[in-house]
């Protein structure tokens, strides 16, 4: 039992890293096509094709340079987990009412302020909508790293399958599930947390 | 930069000639492929758009089963596999059983929320016309919700044949295949041969929709 304990946390700590990073690069990439809409277009179709390719591709085709081990796992996750990030930020940050904007302006604020006080906590449970989406792919996807010699709860799941084990696929499985589905419904719960005080009348709790 | 290109273009005539002497295999994965990601769409609508319309004048019933789809889709495609092989063993069937449920999701959710999202005073002006209840559906919300369905249709579509890769742990065939033994192997072209495929099918799949789902307004709607 406490094997899968420990695989249960190293499968939580593989997929947050990966969303980690994500957000790391993707919320600095979404504010700056939100300033240079050009480029908005052709970010946004160069995360859609990343996004269909098969995650046991890009895992096997990353491993191929990466090599073996959670490094390769955690950067597929941080690919994958860009889509939601990127678009739900960017969406986020333009769809923000013009009046709040020009209210900020009109009390003097710099760019940075504007940013940093109106643009992202307005936007902010919607970015929360794509963390979620995001995390809740990275677990899924993590299940896949046991290919590539990396963490996680796909090794029991994996072993299990190759000898006809259903206790040993179940003993990963459903860890696996239930995670997935607290993240999921946790994150949402955080989602709703942080709509500014001064917006709570619909939240627009969307993925 | 010289040398780069140089073993770029090698890289790519060694694959295209890898994929000229394997090409049955390729062809036979990608047809399994094919009819795995399609027929478990094509159940998933046979079943979901009923029961959206169905679940229409239900919201409270609507909820908890939307419920339950989300959860679904939460699950881990490799777990959910696991999950059921103690039940329905190796193969065609659980790979199916499995995108099947994850196809349900978009679809339910698009089909719901595309008839309730008709406009009232459209479904007025119906009923102010005379149509009964099944002319309603038919003539007026369906039509008007078909584009939003479509666009259901066309999510699932893009994320199952994605995923239908996974079939291959169990042994259901299909893109996965040459995947796997490209990753048991490490040969990077058995991984392309699997993965080049199954992206073009996904873009292509969401782009024709696409197109549907833009031909699916109604005549009277278009701007």
């Amino acid at each position: 039992m406490g094997g899968i304990l420990t695989l249960t946390v190293e499968h939580l700590v593989l997929s947050a890293a990966g969303v980690g990073l994500a957000l790391l690069v993707g919320i600095p990439l979404a504010i700056l096509i939100t300033r240079y809409r050009a480029a908005a277009g052709f970010t946004m179709a160069v995360t859609d094709v990343l996004q269909t390719i098969p995650s046991m591709a890009l895992l096997a085709a990353l491993m191929i340079y990466l090599g073996l081990g959670n490094q390769t796992l955690v950067v597929t996750l941080m690919i994958y987990s860009l889509l939601p990030i990127v678009r739900n930020t960017y969406t986020g940050i333009i769809s923000i009412d013009k009046g709040l904007i020009e209210a900020g302006k009109g009390m003097g604020m710099t760019r940075w302020q504007l940013l940093r006080m109106v643009q992202i906590p307005i936007a902010l449970p919607v970015i929360m909508a794509g963390v979620r989406v995001a995390m809740v792919t990275a677990i899924g996807i993590a299940t896949l790293g046991v290919l590539i010699g990396a963490g996680g709860l796909g090794a029991p799941i994996w072993r299990g399958m190759q000898i006809v084990d259903s206790s040993m696929i179940l003993s990963g499985a459903i860890p696996a599930a239930l995670i997935a589905i607290i993240c999921n419904y946790g994150l949402a719960k955080l989602e709703n947390a942080v709509v500014p005080r001064g917006m709570r009348v619909s939240s627009p709790a969307k993925s | 930069m010289l040398w780069l290109l140089q073993s770029g273009v090698m890289r790519v005539s060694e694959f295209i000639s890898f994929i000229y002497s394997n090409l049955d295999t390729a062809a036979v994965a990608t047809y399994q492929h094919l009819y795995l990601s399609f027929g478990s769409v094509l159940l998933g609508m046979l079943v979901a758009i009923p029961l959206g319309i169905w679940l229409t004048d239900k919201e409270k019933l609507a909820e908890k089963v939307l419920a339950v789809t989300g959860t679904i889709q939460t699950v881990p495609g490799l777990a959910f596999l696991g999950l059921f092989l103690p039940l329905l063993g190796l193969g065609v069937v659980p790979s199916m059983t499995v995108l099947f449920l994850y196809s349900l999701l978009p679809i339910l959710t698009n089909t719901y929320t595309g008839i309730k999202g008709v406009s009232p005073a459209l479904v007025e002006a119906g009923m102010g016309m005379g149509m009964s209840p099944r002319q309603l559906l038919f003539m007026v919300k369906l039509p008007l919700a078909f584009p939003v369905i479509i666009a259901g249709i066309r999510i699932a579509s893009v994320y199952i044949v994605s995923w239908a890769t996974l079939a291959a742990f169990v042994g259901g065939g299909g893109l996965g295949d040459p995947i796997l033994t490209g990753i048991m192997t490490a040969d990077i072209n058995f991984i392309l041969m699997g993965a080049i495929p199954a992206a073009l099918l996904a873009l292509t799949a969401g782009w024709i929709l696409g197109i549907v789902e833009r031909l699916a307004i109604p005549r009277g709607l278009r701007g």
